[in-house]
């Protein structure tokens, strides 16, 4: 625990790797795909065989382009790729092709949402196009088999500024990022296929009574899921301070530096790692078998006008224009299409408040269960906009439009026609609703009885006649008017 | 002045690029890469100021493939060269943890 006569400040930076979601690699035109048989997206230049010639993906820098324009950046007007040394089996060329000093994205921002409902701006320093190396896989206990079929799929490395000071901060970012790279559909940004990695860097600011002292700055490498990257930054921020109590003088980043650990997702924390002095010694110099890049006026704003509205800002517009809550309005703008659907809907004259909760109800349940975005339950923003108009008019019922949500998923017919076919329409017939009153009086005396006598019995005898009239009804009835004639009924 | 390439900067690289180096060899080395760092110095006394630095030996600029797939080798190609395989797997010694 942190002791409250010290104000403790954790600074925390991140890098972010992303994988870009393009149909090929980087530099050859082998397929950049997740899960297929080991060593089948391979040719002699991912496999680095000397005298392949590496050609740049026009794909891969549009869409880090893209990512760039998105967070804000100034897209160099000239940008080149170097090599960077360093021997390792899933890296075949022992070289890892990236970009050392002229990075292709600088200097941008990416807005991140806090609980009490303001934003706050992390600054990002770069983003740069590299490639991915290959796997390795340990099973064995007496050597390692190597799978080249991700060597060379396109990489984008994204690091910010050290402006993040707790775990709420570091996560925020991290998901906005997550949201952003697969809103813009550079990414599928899936966690369990690797496609998102992070390394975030921590340590401490301290002032205590007589002086102030910042901790060694720690950077864990290669973290691939969010749990993982919050259980570190969240054991840093701890350890990191005891270390200090213990050792004040030195705890140091004078004394000591910058420091790399390793994440033990077993033990949830991270570990001490031992280190080759050599380690960082990349010799980066440039690519020579790759011309430079020189990004014209046009090209930048034609990437750009493929830019629609971003996740904030449609929340924003959400939680104002359509009076959702944050939560709501968060939940609408997990991806691009769901809200896309919305809006449809809305231009299609439904109020945005009953295709919310509808989207938010079954929509999102559906969705959970075959985990996909809401937009891809099979549900189109017209059959959307009638079902919110029907309900609107007093045409069906909550209850029975819940059933037609459903049936929509795997129909195209309109909301009408599958309410009809399942008798779910509201019944607006009161003598038809007067009759099954009758009936259901008649059928329960004791009930009767009850609601005339008053008192404690009352409410929940009238919610049970309530109850056997909406069940004739199937549903269908409006349980205000049921109620309405009820009260009429026994009134008296 | 250059940078000297002593005995011990030449194990250094020759640790780098994974290459063991006898002692003659070292010697060696450290003898020829010191003659192209002093041509290095050589360079270095021409006036450079006022020339842009220049971030890449051709003027070619924008070559770019499109982002359509072609055929990859057969995995046994992809083998075929490699002194060990495991399956459709390269089969090297054993590495211990991320040496990144
Ligand atoms: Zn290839």
């Amino acid at each position: 625990m942190i002791d409250t006569k010290d104000s403790v400040l954790p600074v925390i930076g991140l890098e972010i790797h992303v994988e870009l979601a393009t149909e090929t690699k980087m530099f050859c035109r082998c397929r950049n795909r997740f899960g297929d048989q080991p060593n089948t997206n391979v040719c002699p230049l991912c496999i680095g065989m000397p005298g392949s010639l590496p050609v740049m993906n026009r794909k891969a820098v549009e869409y880090a382009m893209k990512v760039g324009l998105a967070l804000n950046c100034t897209v160099a007007e000239f940008t080149k790729w170097d090599r960077k040394s360093y021997y390792y089996p899933d890296l075949p060329k022992n070289y890892q092709i990236s970009q050392y000093d002229l990075p292709l994205c600088e200097h941008g921002f990416l807005d991140i949402p806090l609980k009490d409902g303001s934003t706050k701006k992390i600054r990002v320093l770069r983003a740069h196009l590299e490639e991915d190396a290959g796997k390795n896989v340990h099973d064995n206990p007496s050597h390692t088999a190597v799978d080249l079929n991700r060597a060379g799929v396109p990489l984008l490395e994204i690091v910010s500024e050290p402006d993040m000071h707790s775990v709420e901060e570091v996560m925020g970012y991290a998901r906005s990022m997550h949201r952003l790279v697969r809103w813009l559909g550079v990414s599928e940004a899936n966690m369990q296929m690797g496609h998102m990695r992070f390394e975030p860097n921590i340590n401490l600011h301290i002032s205590s009574s007589s002086r102030t002292c910042k901790t060694p700055i720690v950077e864990v490498k290669n973290l691939n899921s969010f749990r993982a990257l919050e259980r570190t930054v969240a054991y840093e921020i701890e350890r990191q301070y005891s270390q200090w109590r213990a050792d004040p003088d030195g705890y140091s980043i004078d004394k000591l530096g910058k420091q790399n650990r390793g994440y033990d997702d077993d033990l949830g924390r991270t570990v001490f790692q031992r280190e080759k002095e050599e380690a960082h010694d990349y010799r980066y110099f440039p690519e020579p078998d790759l011309a430079a890049v020189t990004v014209s006026q046009e090209w930048r704003d034609g990437i750009s006008s493929q830019i629609g509205e971003l996740p904030l800002a449609r929340r924003a517009r959400y939680m104002k224009d359509y009076a959702l809550s944050f939560k709501e309005a968060d939940a609408l703008t997990l991806d691009c299409p769901t809200g896309e659907m919305l809006d449809a809907a809305v231009a299609a004259g439904a109020k945005a408040r009953r295709c919310a909760n509808l989207l938010l109800g079954r929509g999102s349940a559906i969705a959970n269960e075959r985990r996909c975005a809401i937009a891809e339950i099979g549900v189109t923003a017209g059959q959307l906009a009638e079902l919110a108009k029907m309900l609107d008019d007093g045409q069906i019922n909550a209850t029975a439009a819940a059933k037609v949500f459903d049936e929509l998923t795997d129909s195209d017919d309109s909301p009408r026609a599958i309410a009809e076919a399942h008798c779910l329409l509201a019944v607006t017939d009161t003598g038809q609703i007067v009759a099954w009153v009758d009936e259901a009086v008649a059928a329960n005396p004791r009930a009767v009885q009850d609601v005339k006598a008053g008192g404690k019995k009352q409410a929940r005898a009238f919610g049970f006649l309530t109850g056997q009239v909406m069940q004739k009804s199937r549903g269908a009835a409006k349980p205000e008017e049921v109620q309405r004639l009820l009260r009429q009924k026994l009134g008296d | 002045m250059a940078e000297t390439i002593d005995a011990e900067k030449v194990r250094h690289i020759g640790k780098l690029a994974r290459i063991e180096l006898s002692d003659r060899e070292v010697e060696m080395f450290s003898r020829q890469l010191g003659s192209i760092l002093e041509y290095f110095d050589k360079l270095q006394e021409l006036d450079t100021s006022g020339v842009q630095p220049m971030a890449h030996p051709t003027d070619i600029r924008n070559i770019f493939g499109d982002d359509v797939p072609h055929e990859s080798l057969s995995t046994d190609e992809a083998l075929a060269n490699a002194p060990q395989r495991d399956g459709d797997f390269f089969k090297v010694p054993k590495v211990i943890g991320e040496g990144r």
